[in-house]
């Protein structure tokens, strides 16, 4: 395949980006997405040229490094998953492809398609955990029976892997469904509900202090999710936080 | 050569780990205040590390070179955790956890260690759930467990597909928690680059801050290396893009020994290489070994014909594929450990018969379809269907593997294309994880007081082969139950040392040192990228440091590591500046390192005379073609010290004692 | 407790509510204007009433104001903050990809209406405030279903009411389960929702578009 690369190229976070255009050539189709910028950096290197930044670890979907915006969607036309697992199977011989950096506030670029997700981590630092200390003698796994429907709710909500597609994908930039994820996960689960009034309006708060927009509940962020995480959460986390607020 | 010293405890072995913590020397929670850590790498050692030091009051610093540290290679890990509970009832114990353990690394690891590893496995066990790890349950409410490879109880944990994820999430959080509290001082983006030691002891590191290229000087009274394992000197492997070992390389460089580097594990079920410009390679869980079935074509001409593309490997008839794995071992059939699984396949495509068509045709079918039958039936007897139609049965049974291995089967279908329900999985082993690596003794120390390494970083306690779902455990054992402990015993003698400065000789040699290399790679010019190298690198270890070994090969691996190496240095490019973000400098330092290691690697693998676990020499095998191990000289961890060139390395040796198991041919039959 | 007014589900849940509260007048302004199809006497008789009744008057009236007023301002006030979380735009979004057109168009929908509802006020609560309470002139119980279809003679006006409507559907489209989701209904009745919403957000403005039209054919 032969593909007109527009990519976003920005030095550092202070400079001002623009795209660029760019051609690759004799990409094979079962390539992925990833492996396709790597070519085209190799290339930019043997031109004696700055190869593009681009953030990946894993490659396989579950780390949640890679980001991306292609062609206007977070994680490229793909559904529930991260780029990394994009194949080039997906494009056509000839297509002009546009890859962007997740745009939002919170998330400021630091170089080319290389944003800044800490954010994120603020959020959970502000009460994305269970206060429970190492000590060897906690109670017995299976002194806390959990509901197995309530169990796999608890998992679903888990998977989150922090990537940012929700945020990248709303007209807002609202981290909403990223931050209500671990909120649900615990809200669900008997060990997480001792601290659940206190963890909502905590995680709450340091959301909107990052300068996330509201959630307007269009439902990009559930379907761009690489996890398919659901707007079930959203409300969840509304339940809590409402029943927080009057507590 | 007097072995080297594992400060092992004395006593019974099921006695030592509780006597050890009786007797070690503690620090008081204000004097723990006046003491620094810094851990590099937070993955489930990491992490877990961290957080635990934390909570005992002591300040921590921690280092990723990830932008969070829950991006670590440990929330790879599908399949699940081990631990000794017994929840099912079949026998299972502490004992037999440490003696499954044992023999399935192939006796060659430390008795005391292995023990205290089951010992504590069930703490972590307890000590996820507390923190809200989402284990998957039965309808009763209670944890599920699931078996795996070269065991035959059910003792292993699991959330779906993604139990490395969950784990290290439980991890985070409970690192979330102390950095709200600013006991832990989060450095994201870092790259730790060498260990500072001052009177001998580990008392810092240099890193690079990844965001502005700068160069940093940490200090701590002791350091832990919780940095993960070796496997991308291989290049193509399962670790993540970023996995390296330089801060394990930096610090065996500064005097840490490095054990057993030929111990490295192939996974029997990963997805084929498709081609040139493949940047990593996937793993399928062991998991999927519980309902699958491996086999190639009983006859060459189909083998070729399913190469070609011309016949579909569900038109061959049953009597027709050689399901080797349960026609060679039949006890253990297609559970037997890894080692032995990546083996049997690679002697099948040794011998014509693999199924994938690209330049060595390395590849055989892991297929579902008795699985599915067989569950289908179960589903349609439960749900009362009298006579099912065969599309209602296999509907039926497709439903229950999509609810055990949904998102497993997902994934294999973007990067394949294939439809796994329908047509069987293509797979093949690939470098995956890594057993040997530091060396430590019974307190995790490396040779270098004070400092540490856990988890994967270290050698300890998989001998030379690890059994599936022990990873996970021993990770979090090192960092949650067992760190925790022994770290304090030689902390205790820094109650009065105060901080440690960082405008010293030793600190100013170290970054020196680190700056150095650096202009030197951003000065080169030379004519080929890093990948270029690690690449070629990568090519001489799966060919001649790979699966299957023997005394010539690694001869000339040696010295054309170091011919490549000597290249590397003269024709490497690394473009842009080393103070801003540059990742071809991150990975050109990396590579670096690894050019080093991969030649410690092949000169431990001619030096070990054996067939041990994952490390299998041609020379050495039975009449059957199985591994043959050779006790009366080889009992021992092959410990390295660096004396400037990786060949020349000095070899000590810690002779292993058994003390509590008989050594045995293993066996799978 | 400031502090959970400034944040942002608090915001997002005073707009559910604002905006339920709206979807009851709506049905019940319908309801009203309905009879004006079926019978001129009862569509005097409950316009009477509501105009008259001192509790609709001087208790829901100002409430329903103030829903409407803060409705729009908490509308606008959440698209400058959404608008400013993103400060550097896409060159590509393809917003279609993942959310419908009404969902992302909220703003728009909105501010047509706002403009209809000027447009309503002029017509008819200007005229009708200034007779009942600036030049304080005598209740005739039967003036009303006069004042309603004179106002439906002019083709423009009914033409914009109509388009107006429209953009109340496309609004409603979204708003409607939207809402629900916002105030933390997300269960097993949330398809139903879904439904009752496209429903409503469907028949009620085609049936306001209907009594404006049936007035006009009339008038001819």
């Amino acid at each position: 395949m032969n593909l007109t690369l527009q990519i976003w190229r920005q030095k550092n976070a202070d400079a001002k980006g623009a795209m660029e255009t760019y051609k690759v050539e004799n990409i094979s189709p079962d390539s992925s997405f990833l492996e396709m910028l790597d070519i085209l950096n190799d290339q930019l290197i043997n031109e004696g040229k700055e190869p593009v930044a681009f953030d990946h670890d894993c490659r396989e979907g579950i780390c949640g490094m890679c980001s991306l915006q292609i062609n206007g969607e977070p994680h490229g036309p793909g559904r529930a998953i991260t780029t990394c697992q994009l194949h080039m199977r997906k494009f056509k011989d000839g297509d002009t492809i546009y890859i962007e950096p997740f745009r939002a506030k919170a998330f400021p670029v630091i170089k080319d398609l290389v944003v800044d997700r800490s954010a994120f981590d603020r959020i959970q630092h502000a009460g994305g955990y269970i206060s429970v200390n190492t000590s060897g003698n906690t109670q017995d796994a299976n002194a806390i029976p959990v509901e197995k429907e309530k169990a796999d709710k608890a998992f679903d909500a888990a998977t989150c892997i922090g990537c940012g597609a929700c945020v990248a994908a709303c007209k807002n930039a609202s981290a909403m469904l990223f931050t209500s994820a671990k909120v649900s996960q615990f809200a669900l689960l008997p060990q997480g509900r001792i601290e659940a009034t206190e963890r909502v309006l905590n995680m709450v708060k340091q959301m909107d202090l990052e300068g996330f927009g509201n959630c307007t509940n269009t439902g990009a962020c559930e379907i761009e999710c690489p996890k398919g995480i659901s707007l079930e959460n959203i409300a969840r986390m509304n339940r809590e936080y409402l029943k927080a607020s009057v507590k | 050569m007097a072995s080297l010293d594992s400060k092992t405890p004395q006593g019974a072995l099921a006695d030592k780990w509780t006597n050890y913590k009786n007797n070690i020397r503690l620090v008081n929670p204000a004097n723990k205040r006046k003491i620094d850590v810094i851990i590099v790498g937070t993955g489930l050692a990491g992490g877990s590390a961290a957080a635990t030091l934390a909570e005992l009051g002591y300040n921590v610093k921690a280092f990723c070179y990830q932008d969070s540290p829950r991006r670590a290679h440990s929330i790879a890990a599908q399949g699940g955790i081990n631990a000794a509970k017994n929840y099912q009832g079949d026998g299972d114990s502490v004992y037999r956890l440490f003696y499954d353990t044992i023999k399935g690394g192939d006796y060659r690891s430390r008795e005391a260690n292995v023990y205290r590893l089951a010992e504590v496995s069930a703490n972590i066990i307890d000590q996820c759930v507390a923190q809200g790890v989402p284990f998957a349950r039965d309808y009763g409410g209670l944890l599920d467990n699931r078996s795996f490879g070269g065991v035959l109880v059910s003792r292993t944990f699991y959330a779906k597909g993604q139990t490395g994820q969950q784990l290290l999430l439980g991890a985070y959080s409970a690192m979330n928690r102390q950095i709200a509290k600013g006991k832990i001082t989060m450095y994201n983006r870092h790259e730790m680059l060498d260990v500072v030691l001052v009177n001998g002891k580990a008392r810092g590191i240099i890193a690079r801050n990844l965001i502005t290229g700068e160069i940093e000087r940490h200090s701590a009274h002791a350091v832990v290396i919780a940095s993960g394992g070796y496997g991308n000197v291989f290049f193509l492997s399962t670790n993540a893009m970023g996995s390296n070992a330089t801060a394990a390389w930096k610090i065996h460089k500064r005097g840490a020994y490095f054990a057993n580097p030929c111990y490295t594990q192939i996974h029997p079920t990963c997805i084929p290489v498709h081609g040139d410009q493949q940047s990593k390679l996937t793993l399928m869980s062991e998991s999927l070994r519980n309902d699958g079935r491996i086999w190639v074509p009983k006859k060459l001409e189909d083998a070729k014909a399913v190469r070609e593309g011309k016949l579909k490997p569900t038109d061959i008839a049953e009597e027709d594929r050689d399901y080797y794995l349960e026609r060679r071992y039949p006890s253990f059939g297609n559970l037997v450990p890894r080692d032995v699984a990546s083996r049997a396949a690679k002697e099948r495509c040794d011998a014509g018969f693999g199924i994938i068509n690209n330049s060595t045709n390395e590849g055989v079918f892991l297929d579902f379809s008795s699985a599915i039958e067989r569950y289908g039936k179960e589903q349609a007897h439960i749900q009362g269907v009298h006579n099912p139609s065969r599309e209602k049965i296999l509907q039926l049974g497709e439903e229950v593997v999509a609810s055990k291995y949904g998102n497993l089967f997902d994934m294999y279908q973007q990067i394949t294309d294939d439809n796994p329900y329908k047509t069987p999985m293509k797979i093949y082993p690939a470098v995956h994880y890594t057993m040997g690596g530091i060396w430590v003794d019974y307190n995790l120390m490396t040779t270098v007081p004070g400092l540490y390494a856990i988890g994967e970083a270290n050698f300890s306690d998989h001998g030379a082969n690890r059994l599936g779902a022990s990873a996970l455990m021993q990770g979090l054992a090192d960092g949650y139950f067992v760190l925790p402990y022994t770290i304090g015993d030689y902390l205790a003698d820094d109650i009065r040392t105060g901080p440690i400065p960082t405008n010293t000789p030793e600190f100013d040699a170290a970054e020196k040192h680190v700056t150095d290399r650096i202009s030197q790679l951003i000065n080169n010019n030379g004519k080929h990228s890093v990948d270029y190298f690690h690449k070629k690198l990568g090519h001489i270890m799966w060919n001649k440091v790979g699966m299957a070994r023997n005394a010539q090969g690694l001869s000339e691996a040696i010295h054309e590591i170091a011919e490549l190496r000597e290249q590397f240095w003269k024709e490497v490019r690394v473009p842009g500046v080393p103070n801003e973000f540059n990742q071809e400098l991150e990975k050109a330092g990396r590579v670096a390192d690894f050019l080093e290691l991969g030649e410690l690697f092949a000169r431990d693998a001619l030096e070990r005379n054996e067939s041990c676990g994952g490390h299998f020499r041609e020379e050495y095998r039975t009449e059957e073609g199985e591994a043959r191990r050779d006790d009366e000289h080889f009992t021992y961890v092959a410990a390295w010290e660096y004396t400037g060139k990786p060949s020349e390395a000095i070899l000590h040796k810690e002779d292993l004692k058994f003390d509590n198991v008989e050594l045995k041919t293993r066996s799978y039959k | 407790m400031s502090g959970i007014i400034k944040s942002s589900i608090a915001r997002k849940v005073s707009m559910a509510l604002s905006a339920l509260f709206l979807l009851i007048f709506l049905l019940q302004h319908f309801l009203i204007n309905f009879s004006s199809v079926l019978s001129a006497d009862m569509f005097n008789e409950l316009s009477h009433f509501m105009g008259t009744n001192p509790l609709i008057q001087f208790v829901m009236q100002p409430i329903l104001i103030f829903g409407v007023v803060f409705h729009f301002v908490m509308g606008f006030i959440l698209e400058v903050r959404n608008k400013s979380a993103r400060n550097v735009k896409y060159v590509k979004y393809n917003g279609n990809a993942n959310s419908s057109w009404m969902s992302r168009n909220m703003i728009y929908s909105g501010i047509v209406i706002l403009a209809f509802l000027g447009l309503h006020f002029y017509d008819f609560w200007f005229p009708e405030i200034a007779h009942k309470y600036v030049h304080a002139l005598p209740e005739d119980p039967n003036r009303y279903f006069g004042e309603l279809v004179v106002k439906f003679r002019d083709p423009v006006r009914v033409g914009l009411y109509c388009l107006a409507f429209v953009f109340l559907a496309l609004h409603l489209l979204h708003g409607f389960s939207s809402a629900f989701q916002s105030v933390g209904f997300n269960n097993k009745y949330t398809p139903a929702v879904q439904k009752i919403g496209k429903a409503y957000a469907i028949l009620i403005p085609l049936g306001f578009i209907f009594i404006a039209l049936f007035h006009y054919f009339n008038s001819l």
